[in-house]
């Protein structure tokens, strides 16, 4: 998988990159308007990531481009701007997705994860993960194929944790992308603990080869037996 | 007091003054020919009845008034000799008018045939109080028509003239400063009105030019604080999947993470906030409040449960409004949101749905928060410093942007209410 970042601010630049290679994708960068461009017109990248605001121009234009070109460019705008217009603009433009700094590596990831499923869906729509099956489409979770039960809540939390094998998940990145914007805001993510203690309960006992562990108070991890 | 009344008001007064002063000295003026023309008359009389003396001696004896306006007496001719003509102003008896009536005397003295005779001739004369009494009536008069016409010409000229003016004002009320609207103007070829004209222009433009820098502040404010917080939150994030760290200091870079999430939502916050000031939500649309409660509920019933609080919602209407659906549930969120957290542990919220207003109550402290601050800017009411403060304020600042009325109350329970229309 080939993935372009485009984005001027190179700490960010350099830890996007270093997550994403941990994933194993094969990315490239460009840090301004014009290296942007020759790129996008000479290779193709199975995912792109656009920062708005870029020195010698707009990203919104480096959009129209592509949508002119044809290229099929699967575009995640990541933006410090959260204006509803921009976030109109850019999924008028032709973009997938749009994400508002700051975000968490973990959310990107999804992101990511969830463009390329959409781009290569070839009948089926499963994560495979050990002894397990996560179906998206049907919303079902299968054991040794065997269907175990689990509310909205617990399928979108092992959903977002499956996408991100291996990885750290905070609870505040888990809470914003399970529970909503309306939790944002919220004070305190320990509510979070019992719904994982719950899930994790189910995942023992009906022996899932997978395991969720907690990292250091500030988040989860899972991780295949 | 309208502009109209003022100038009324000021202009009477003027006119009061000025028709008083005109009226006394017309008086003193009128008065003084009334004499001089009087005094001519007696004059002649005086001459005509000391020429009849030398034809006609009888009239002589006439020591009376009686039927002719004059007396004559003979005098001591010392007492003549150092007689000088006067004129006096006295009372005589009148028959007609049954009253002593004023008149006017002249005394003079004339030699006949070697003997001194005393003269006195009179005319009656205005009555002075007669005098005043008239004129103050027609000077009343005077004065009431003058108001009356002033006002009348003063309401048709001043709403002719003034229109311009008016519509003006009519356009500068209506006038909102994240509209885009064309530049005002006065239809008038009054000099003062086309000068604030383009005054106004000119002052709009500067603050449309001002709110715009404010505006773009404002995102260049976010964009250069998110990306130093993506750059750090991403690192951490990276820091800590590292399986070389130790786990005391992955501790402590945990807790800086934690601290580094509070500043990105206390910065979203704010943005939230300075953005619902500026008005920089304008796509209303149709939202149905049960519908964004439920969602509300929906998200929020996780963290309610955790915290051993039960929801109960009572729906008596459908409650739909035009506004910005994420500022709705936001508006609604944070109240519920709000109430959960600062509830006891096996509390309750009752979410009550009206015809115009939704009304969240919830148990807590037994004590009533202070009504005048809760809504303010970081105004904690916990020590819990994971709260940014800023909840409330938000509500506020939505319900000041669409002229809802946020109301808090204490009976036992802590009670906020939101008035949709009012």
């Amino acid at each position: 998988m080939k993935i372009l970042l485009i984005e001027d601010e190179a700490e960010l630049a350099d830890a996007i990159q270093k997550s994403l290679e941990k994933e194993l994708y094969l990315v490239e960068h460009a840090s301004e308007f014009d290296s942007a461009m020759e790129k996008i017109s000479l290779y193709e990248y199975d995912c792109i990531l656009l920062d708005v605001m870029l020195p010698g121009g707009s990203g919104l234009e480096l959009l129209e481009v592509l949508k002119k070109t044809k290229v099929e460019g699967n575009v995640i705008i990541i933006s410090a701007k959260d204006s509803l217009d921009d976030k109109l603009i850019g999924l008028g433009l032709g973009a997938d997705d749009y994400l508002t700094k700051p975000f968490h590596i973990a959310e990107l990831n999804a992101r990511i994860k969830a463009v390329f499923r959409r781009k290569n869906l070839n009948g089926s729509n499963q994560i495979l993960t050990g002894n397990t099956a996560l179906d998206l489409t049907e919303r079902e979770f299968k054991v040794d194929g065997e269907l175990l039960d689990l509310n909205r809540k617990e399928f979108d939390i092992l959903n977002y944790f499956l996408v991100n094998k291996n990885r750290l998940i905070t609870k505040n990145a888990l809470a914003e992308h399970v529970w909503g914007d309306a939790i944002d805001q919220a004070d305190n993510f320990d509510f979070i603990y019992y719904q994982i203690k719950n899930l994790r309960k189910k995942l023992q006992s009906s022996k899932a080869e997978i395991e969720i562990q907690s990292i250091y108070g500030v988040g989860y991890k899972l991780t295949e037996l | 007091m309208k502009l109209l009344n003022q100038s009324i008001k000021y202009l009477s007064v003027s006119i009061f003054l000025i028709v008083t002063v005109w009226s006394a000295i017309f008086y003193f003026n009128m008065l003084d020919e009334i004499h001089d023309s009087i005094d001519d008359g007696l004059e002649n009389y005086k001459q005509l009845i000391i020429k009849r003396t030398e034809d006609d001696s009888t009239i002589l004896q006439k020591t009376d008034y009686e039927e002719g306006n004059y007396t004559l007496h003979q005098i001591a001719p010392d007492e003549a000799l150092s007689m000088r003509d006067y004129f006096t102003d006295t009372l005589l008896y009148m028959q007609n008018e049954n009253d002593l009536e004023p008149v006017r005397m002249l005394t003079t003295a004339f030699r006949h045939d070697g003997d001194y005779y005393q003269l006195t001739v009179f005319n009656s004369t205005v009555e002075e109080d007669d005098l005043i009494e008239d004129l103050l009536y027609s000077i009343i008069w005077l004065y009431l028509i003058l108001v009356v016409s002033i006002v009348l010409i003063n309401n048709v000229v001043l709403q002719r003239l003034w229109k311009p003016f008016y519509t003006l004002l009519g356009d500068l009320k209506t006038f909102r400063l994240d509209k885009e609207s064309p530049a005002l103007e006065v239809k008038s070829q009054t000099k003062e009105f086309m000068e604030l004209e383009s005054a106004v222009n000119s002052l709009i433009s500067n603050a449309r030019e001002t709110y715009s820098n404010q505006k773009k502040f404002t995102e260049n404010a976010s964009h250069e604080l998110q990306t130093p917080l993506a750059v750090i939150t991403a690192k951490l994030e990276l820091l800590l999947e590292r399986e070389s760290l130790q786990s005391e200091s992955a501790e402590t870079v945990g807790q800086i993470l934690q601290t580094i999430q509070r500043l990105t939502r206390l910065n979203k916050s704010l943005l939230l906030l300075t953005k619902i000031e500026n008005r920089q939500f304008s796509e209303n649309k149709s939202i149905t409040i049960n519908h964004v409660i439920d969602q509300a509920i929906a998200d929020l019933e996780d963290f309610a449960s955790f915290r051993g609080v039960e929801i109960s919602v009572e729906k008596s209407a459908d409650l739909s409004l035009q506004m910005d659906e994420s500022l709705a549930s936001i508006l609604v969120s944070n109240l519920l949101r709000n109430a959960i957290f600062h509830n006891i542990p096996g509390g309750k919220v009752w979410v009550e749905v009206g015809k115009n207003s939704i009304q969240i109550r919830n148990t807590g402290k037994d004590k009533a928060l202070d009504a005048s601050r809760i809504f303010d800017r970081f105004q904690k009411e916990t020590t819990d410093n994971s709260s940014t403060g800023l909840g409330l304020a938000i509500v506020q600042a939505i319900c000041k942007l669409y002229g809802f009325e946020i109301l808090y109350r204490f009976d036992g329970q802590h009670c906020f209410k939101v008035n949709f229309q009012y």
